[in-house]
């Protein structure tokens, strides 16, 4: 059995056994819950640890018949791509685990969705068979919604619910159609991917340009609703608004991150040529969540709102890094998946810790809470400082990295420009004013008595992800190492060839400077 | 001739048979043992089917080829089979709300899986009409089973009327295919098909036929009579003509279009999508405002004949592919045992005929916790949710009708109208879900006790629904196997 099956199965087995405890069994609910998901990610970290960096091919593959006659099985296997947000997932569930404490009704289907959601978003980045992939995101998307209508806050509950379980399924359903229309495109009679992969790169089985021309935009688009791709990106602020904050957390944090891990695993090796002319189409989209978003982001009042706007505009980073279709803008876009994931589910994780105590998140009632909080609002401030790309945390790395990759393409340059201003002017902006409005000025008398995390065990889940941005940002080169190996296949596939530029990249020293080190690279042999 | 061929049909004639006589010589408070015979009866000819001997293990033709034995017929007696025990065991529970007759009851739910079993080797004209009068006659007392309640006897009338109607119109199908081609048999009929998909006339014909089945499995334009009927009827009726009723439609259906005519199939293939996406439409959009648990699930019903269609459509497809069947087969098995679970739950947890609201189902959770999982799942299975039957069968459907989208474009509309369907029957499955889970309006919160055979049903059906989600193997297997004989 491979360890990616253990990563993703310890919680899901919880989730069975947690059917047959009686639901007033709330210490044990609890800790089968913790201890699961603990397990999980202890399991990751040794992945992450034992992963050979620069090895060819999968790592810990297992491969299961499922059902045969359509050429279904449960395989699973890491490479550079998904090593990193496995990784990342599991910590996030952990996390989430532990945040969970503000959750007072009906304890034990709220753990037992949770679980079900960290271990199918689990199965699903490890998965290797399109089909599994898309079975084990679906296991782990729908508990999502049923969260949102039961354990959600606010006014505007109902509608979120209902909004976020419309986009979402279509999403999802658009991204099914597409995927079964390339199995049947491709004729292979398999949905193993490596074996597809293998079988396209012939010339003589490779789709035809139509063919991918059909495909693609249901992958981008169904992918897209899934990563709240702009215009379709509605459903985000206010459903993550009204989740309960372990929800949000995995939800933007993991399970936002399917959509992309699908464009970059499935639809670029498969669909290269197609890839290639959407190119402009996916850079505008994503300048319309970089701007739009983060301008919606700027009029917020309400902190929840706030960071799910926000949420949404470092998308449009991902998704300009995987416009840039080479080898820099590529690892860019993987690294800040993984970085955003811990910022996401950091963020929400403290506007959690902030309702369930203060009971609001309106920016203009909040104030001075650095002083009362020392530990909550220092962490928010960190949190704040890495969404508007301070270096020295994971996502400066990613955006400074797809920054480089993008500008490399001639085409996209002004999309670039747009997209630094977007990054260092609009975002720095929301954040320092919501740093301003919650953390600093006068103290309301009425936040006197508000606890702060009071011990380390509140403390953990947020010291972790913390340190996920802290690792990943000082040292990147921990992660764009492997990668840059995994991506470097992707690129004359996708009709670019590895410049002499990026062969340097692969191969520099990181030591924290690496996006420095690319810059010089770039600057001194243009394009 | 070859009566060996028979001996699973005479033996579930023989049963209604010996049902009706042991009522006279059982006293009354035993009647509910009756039941539990007919169900092990039934269990034992399954079994039989499975284990090489009797009827099942054997292929060829009896009465002059009106009569056939093969993987597909095969595989529809084995569902007909698990359908009437599953629906035996909730007519059981059901049995203490009629006034009189149980075991008339019973022996008429036995008779018409005889009805469903010949429909299952239906070869000729003549053998489909017997057979589907021989069910619908049937349901005709099933349905209005409840005499002293005004609704379910109008629902019997309803049905009465309507099925009547259907039938002239297929008899007189029938007549004018017989009128001018001289042939009943399908295999006969296959070989001049062809030659006659020009004349109106036969066309005519072939389309009556085609609209009396409609009425059967209740695809669009021929749905009005389902709600009122599914509302109005006993539970256990419902559900017999959720499953048994529709999947024997179907059954008909496949074999007069692909064995019987295909050369007209082949040519309606545009007629035959726009069927489908209309059924899909309306059931689920007409589904959204109910009220009704019952009248809810037969709204839905429409909409599952709407996916099913997709099956026929891709199988008329230019691919000439019977993946098609195969994901027909697959989705009635999982759609078997979903909405059995469903109305078995209903059974149990509405007592009360004249109220069985939505909103009955608050606190469910706590009166039982097995029922309101039950019922949850099964309205998950339904809207197609993993790792359930529905899912996979969605799939199934979808994928058959993508994989014939490169050569008519419809199919790629007909796509998406699924998706548009699938996506609108979450709202209202999720609000059965919601009702169990999270009403707070609940008035009686008293547990509810199931009996041993209460509870063997319900994990029956829960065992069906998982099984054939995780482990789609072994049934995709024997539904492709059985698909194979609708291909040319």
């Amino acid at each position: 059995m491979s360890i990616l099956t253990y990563i993703s199965g310890w919680p899901l087995l919880a989730a069975l056994v947690l059917v047959l405890v009686p639901g007033n069994y709330r210490v044990i609910i609890r800790s089968v819950a913790l201890l699961a998901t603990f397990i999980s990610m202890a399991l990751a970290v040794d992945m992450f640890c034992n992963f050979q960096t620069g090895q060819n091919g999968f790592q810990f593959e297992q491969q299961i018949p499922w059902v045969q006659s359509l050429g279904i099985s449960y395989h699973v296997g890491v490479d550079g791509l998904n090593v990193g947000l496995i990784l990342m997932g599991a910590v996030v569930g952990f996390a989430a685990t532990c945040c969970s404490w503000e959750i007072q009704k009906r304890e034990k289907e709220f753990y037992i969705l949770l679980l079900l959601m960290t271990g199918g978003i689990l199965g699903a980045f490890a998965s290797l068979d399109l089909f599994c992939f898309y079975f084990l995101h679906e296991l782990a998307l729908v508990p999502t919604f049923i969260m949102i209508g039961v354990w959600g806050r606010g006014e505007r509950k109902n509608y979120a619910t209902f909004q976020i379980t419309l986009y979402l399924s279509v999403g999802a359903l658009i991204a099914l159609i597409g995927l079964i229309a390339l199995y049947v495109q491709l004729g292979a009679h398999t949905f193993d991917l490596p074996a597809l992969i293998t079988y396209a790169k012939d010339p003589q089985h490779a789709l035809a340009v139509q063919a991918q021309n059909f495909i693609f935009p249901l992958l981008l688009f169904g992918f897209g609703i899934l990563v709240s791709l702009w215009p379709f990106h509605s459903w985000a602020p206010l459903g993550y608004g009204s989740a309960p904050s372990p929800t949000a957390m995995l939800h933007a944090g993991v399970l936002k991150k399917f959509g992309l891990y699908g464009l970059i695993r499935i639809a670029l090796p498969l669909l290269p040529d197609a890839a290639k002319s959407w190119v402009p189409v996916i850079a505008w989209l994503a300048i319309g969540n970089i701007l739009y978003v983060g301008w919606v982001a700027m009029r917020q009042r309400n902190l929840n709102l706030l960071i799910g706007n926000s949420s949404v505009a470092h998308m449009g980073f991902i998704f300009l890094g995987i416009a840039s279709l080479n080898l820099i803008g590529l690892t860019g876009a993987v690294l800040i998946m993984v970085a955003h994931g811990f910022l996401a589910a950091l963020s929400f994780g403290l506007s959690g810790y902030l309702y369930s105590n203060a009971g609001t998140l309106e920016m203009s009632e909040l104030g001075g809470l650095c002083r009362k909080l020392p530990f909550i609002g220092t962490a928010l401030l960190m949190a704040a400082m890495a969404g508007c790309g301070l270096p020295g945390f994971a996502n400066f790395a990613g955006e400074a990295t797809v920054f480089f990759g993008v500008w490399s393409r001639p085409a996209l340059h002004l999309t670039t420009v747009l997209a630094v201003w977007g990054a260092l002017v609009i975002g720095g902006v929301y954040m320092t004013r919501m740093v301003r409005q919650v953390l600093h000025g006068p103290l309301p008398e009425r936040w006197n008595q508000l606890p702060d995390a009071a011990n380390l065990w509140r403390r953990l889940p947020y010291l972790l992800l913390l340190a996920g941005l802290l690792v990943f940002g000082c040292w990147p080169k921990l992660l764009t190492d492997k990668i840059a190996h995994d991506m470097q296949p992707l690129i004359p596939v996708a009709g670019n060839t590895v410049s002499v530029v990026e062969h340097k990249f692969v191969a520099a020293p990181g030591d924290g400077r690496a996006p420095l080190a690319i810059a010089e690279f770039t600057l001194n042999t243009p394009d | 001739m070859n009566a060996s061929l028979i001996s699973l049909e005479i033996s579930v004639l023989g049963l209604g048979l010996v049902l009706m006589l042991a009522d006279v010589f059982m006293p009354a408070e035993r009647r509910r043992f009756l039941g539990y015979a007919a169900i092990a009866a039934l269990a034992g000819l399954l079994l039989l089917s499975f284990s090489g001997l009797g009827s099942c293990s054997l292929t060829g033709t009896a009465f002059h080829g009106m009569f056939v034995n093969d993987a597909l017929s095969v595989f529809f007696k084995r569902f007909f089979l698990i359908a009437a025990i599953l629906v035996l065991f909730i007519a059981v529970e059901f049995s203490g709300r009629f006034a009189g007759g149980v075991s008339e009851y019973y022996s008429l739910i036995v008779f018409a899986l005889a009805g469903m079993l010949f429909a299952a080797s239906a070869n000729d004209f003549t053998m489909l009409f017997v057979s589907i009068e021989l069910i619908t006659i049937t349901f005709y007392v099933l349905t209005s089973f409840q005499r002293q309640r005004l609704t379910s006897l109008e629902a019997g009338v309803k049905y009465l009327i309507l099925g009547g109607l259907s039938s002239a119109f297929m008899v007189f199908g029938i007549a004018l295919i017989w009128g001018t081609t001289g042939r009943l048999n399908f295999n006969e009929l296959a070989a001049v098909a062809a030659q006659h998909a020009g004349q109106q006339l036969f066309l005519l014909g072939v389309l009556l036929v085609v609209v009396g089945l409609g009425f059967k499995i209740a695809a669009f334009p021929f749905q009005i009579w389902a709600p009122d009927v599914y509302q109005g009827a006993p539970t256990p009726t419902t559900a017999f003509l959720a499953v048994g009723s529709k999947a024997a439609g179907f059954a008909l259906l496949l074999r007069v279009l692909f064995t019987a005519v295909p050369a007209v199939a082949f040519q309606w293939v545009n007629v035959l999508i726009v069927i489908s996406a209309i059924t899909i439409l309306y059931g689920n959009l007409c589904a959204i405002p109910q009220r009704n648990l019952k009248r809810l699930l037969g709204y839905s019903s429409i909409a599952h004949a709407g996916y099913l269609l997709l099956g026929v459509a891709a199988l008329a497809g230019p691919g000439r592919s019977t993946d098609g069947g195969a994901a027909i087969l697959y989705y009635l098995a999982g759609y078997l045992f979903t909405v059995l679970a469903a109305f078995a739950v209903i059974t149990l947890v509405v007592q009360d005929a004249d109220n069985e609201e939505v909103s009955i189902l608050a606190g469910l959770h706590q009166r039982s916790p097995l029922l309101a999982a039950t019922l949850t799942i099964a309205m998950a299975s339904l809207a197609g949710i993993p790792p359930l039957a529905g899912f996979f069968g969605k799939f199934l459907l979808l994928k058959a009708v993508i994989a014939q989208g490169g050569a008519n474009s419809g199919y790629y509309c007909l796509t998406f109208t699924a998706l548009a369907g699938v996506v609108i029957s979450m709202y209202y499955y999720f609000g059965v879900i919601r009702a169990v889970y999270f009403s707070k309006e609940a008035t009686d919160l008293s547990p509810i006790t199931l009996s041993a055979p209460a509870k063997l049903c319900v994990w029956i059906c829960l065992a069906g629904i998982f099984g054939l989600g995780l482990f789609p193997g072994p049934v995709l297997n024997l539904a492709a196997e059985a698909a194979k004989v609708l291909g040319n």
